[in-house]
């Protein structure tokens, strides 16, 4: 009796994790700042006043709308070439999430993968795995990212594999944690005990149990992916011109700081307000499905 | 001790080998490594001599022992844009990089102790809400953003501190500012959860109940036990001043190894590009090294791990 009764007690926790309570402490502005980015992205051809690449040198440097000598036609001014930031800043939130989206599924499944093996089949595996992870957390990203880039193409496919290849060591090290608890439960026992196939067991018994902490690390990772990409582009080792990155578009204003102060100012605001509100969300979703993780 | 100390030396030599081994067969990941070394334009001299120094007619391998070789006696080849050894290039540059890590760190230091010892105490007043607001955009703000509104509020609008060139203490500001920046909300953070923890324990309550005076109480007692995860924390910052070098040397035109590593990036200069990896790597890992050690010798339950 008492069992069943600590039973209802856990599944109602669990399902009052998900109500609509946990929504309501849900970070207000970070949520409406982050859906505007991802309109932008998605429907970056609908809002943008014109298209991110094209210029007009008799329209550069004109100043925002509300400073004077500013036109309504440019909110936010234009460049040295004449192009619209505004359109640019929203064609750039494309950039960003592309990279971040495509870059963090690599180093999540890689990750992922890798820590369900290495937990799952433990031993010999279980070593070399981890030691490969102590390597990838003893390199610096930058540098290795700067070598990369030294040897590959320069363009966007290029940042995604080199962020993807450059941030899985995290997935791996605490997915596995989490699987050498999970495979010693029942479930896994019975389902090994039966015959399952190693690869049914963890596709289909472990991975959705350990699938909370994949969630809430790739969450974490958004703001940083975002930075680093921002960083590369800046540096000149990302997003080749004249596609349109945030990073890339504070470093052609880093040039023009004196006489034309928005080109600089207003993409990186955009970096540091998604980053930001990035960072919230993810302290949000991982006190809501997986305070475990609070110490990292 | 012995046998942590014997492990983690261990793991920093494989860490290094790695290292190695990714930066020796990126080179050659497309096909014969001049292409990458020499770029495009290049004499049948250099071709030649280049093939010398890396034994390049020798099987992969034979290659690869030279190629270790000639880095641990830090022959990296010649810049073929500066035509000088990478190596010493390098090493003229290290002072102007030593120099700003010190001047940032001792900056966050001071900046970021006291700010998170107050916000632990005052727990929950505005004082915490302003350390945490200062956290909380230190990790958000990206630094050569940071770099460049610094530069247009002091340097361009208001004229008082120069943007490069490092001639006197006024230069060192807005770049030690830019490279301290995250690290002081970092170790503010750090300083603020280890000081709550301490101030949670018994043998501060009994220091208060001994009449100890408050401020000894949080200044010397407690600030001194919460030093163990400051101090690790401190050393890892180093290892990530790497990433800051590169961008706020770049801002700044500082001299130092991370713009030299920008400028062998667009000059096509992989002699360059390696030798800063390598040093960079180095230093990165014998920091983690050192860290590591001083984390075990700090609190013995790490070692037993």
């Amino acid at each position: 009796m008492a069992d069943s009764g600590v039973a209802t007690r856990l599944v109602r926790e669990r399902r009052s994790r998900w109500s609509l309570r946990a929504f309501r402490r849900l970070p207000l502005i970070p949520g409406v700042i982050l859906t505007l980015v991802v309109i932008c992205a998605v429907f970056a051809r609908l809002l943008a006043t014109e298209a991110p690449t094209f210029g007009n040198l008799a329209d550069s440097f004109i100043p925002p709308a509300w400073v004077e000598g500013g036109s309504s036609k440019h909110l936010l001014g234009t460049d040295s070439l004449g192009r619209d930031v505004y359109s640019r800043i929203v064609y750039g939130a494309r950039v960003s999430l592309i990279v971040s989206i495509f870059a963090i599924f690599i180093a999540g499944s890689i990750g992922t993968i890798l820590g369900l093996a290495s937990g799952y089949f433990g031993g010999r595996l279980d070593g070399l795995i981890m030691r490969l992870v102590d390597i990838a957390l003893a390199l610096p990203t930058i540098l290795m990212a700067l070598v990369l880039v030294a040897v590959l193409q320069p363009g966007i496919v290029t940042v995604i594999i080199v962020i993807g290849c450059l941030s899985w060591a995290n997935y791996a090290r605490q997915i596995r944690g989490e699987v050498l608890t999970v495979k010693e439960r029942d479930f896994v026992v019975l389902a090994r005990s039966i015959g399952s196939s190693p690869a049914r067991i963890m596709t289909h018994h472990i991975l959705p149990n350990v699938f909370n902490t994949v969630i809430v690390l790739a969450t974490l990772q958004v703001g940083s992916v975002i930075l680093l990409e921002a960083t590369l582009s800046f540096l000149g080792l990302g997003i080749p011109p004249p596609e349109p990155s945030w990073g890339q578009m504070v470093a052609e204003g880093r040039g023009f700081i004196v006489i034309a102060w928005w080109m600089a100012m207003f993409p990186g605001l955009a970096i540091m307000l998604t980053v930001l509100s990035m960072n919230l969300m993810g302290d949000w979703l991982r006190d809501l499905l997986d305070p475990r993780l609070r110490q990292l | 001790m012995r046998r942590y100390f014997l492990a983690r030396f261990a793991q920093a030599l494989v860490s290094l080998m790695a290292l190695s081994l990714i930066v020796f067969f990126l080179a050659r990941l497309t096909g014969d490594p001049r292409d990458v070394l020499l770029g495009d334009d290049y004499s049948q001299e250099q071709w030649d001599k280049i093939g010398e120094l890396w034994s390049l007619d020798e099987p992969i391998y034979v290659q690869y022992a030279i190629f270790l070789r000639n880095a641990a006696t830090g022959n990296f080849g010649e810049s073929i844009f500066w035509k000088e050894p990478a190596v010493e290039m390098l090493a003229r540059r290290i002072p102007a990089t030593v120099q700003l890590t010190l001047t940032a760190m001792s900056l966050s230091v001071i900046i970021a102790i006291p700010m998170g010892v107050l916000s632990a105490v005052k727990r929950d007043t505005w004082l915490d809400y302003v350390g945490k607001t200062i956290a909380m955009l230190g990790q958000s703000v990206p630094a050569f953003w940071l770099g460049i509104v610094l530069i247009w509020v002091f340097a361009v609008s208001w004229q008082v501190l120069p943007t490069s060139g490092r001639d006197g203490p006024l230069h060192y500001v807005l770049p030690s500012v830019t490279l301290g920046w995250f690290t002081v909300a970092g170790l503010m953070r750090i300083t603020r959860s280890a000081m709550l923890d301490v101030m949670d324990s018994e043998y501060i309550k009994l220091a208060r109940v001994k009449g100890v005076p408050e401020n000894v109480v949080i200044w010397s007692h407690a600030l001194r036990n919460a030093a163990i995860p400051v101090v690790t924390f401190l050393g890892l910052i180093l290892g990530n001043f790497l990433t800051g070098f590169v961008v706020v040397e770049t801002i700044f035109s500082w001299p130092g190894i991370g713009l030299l590593a920008i400028r062998g990036i667009q000059s096509n200069d992989f002699a360059i590009v390696q030798t800063v990896v390598m040093f960079g790597g180095l230093l990165f890992i014998t920091i983690n090294f050192l860290v590591d050690i001083l984390y075990g010798y700090l609190d013995p339950r790490i070692r037993y791990e």
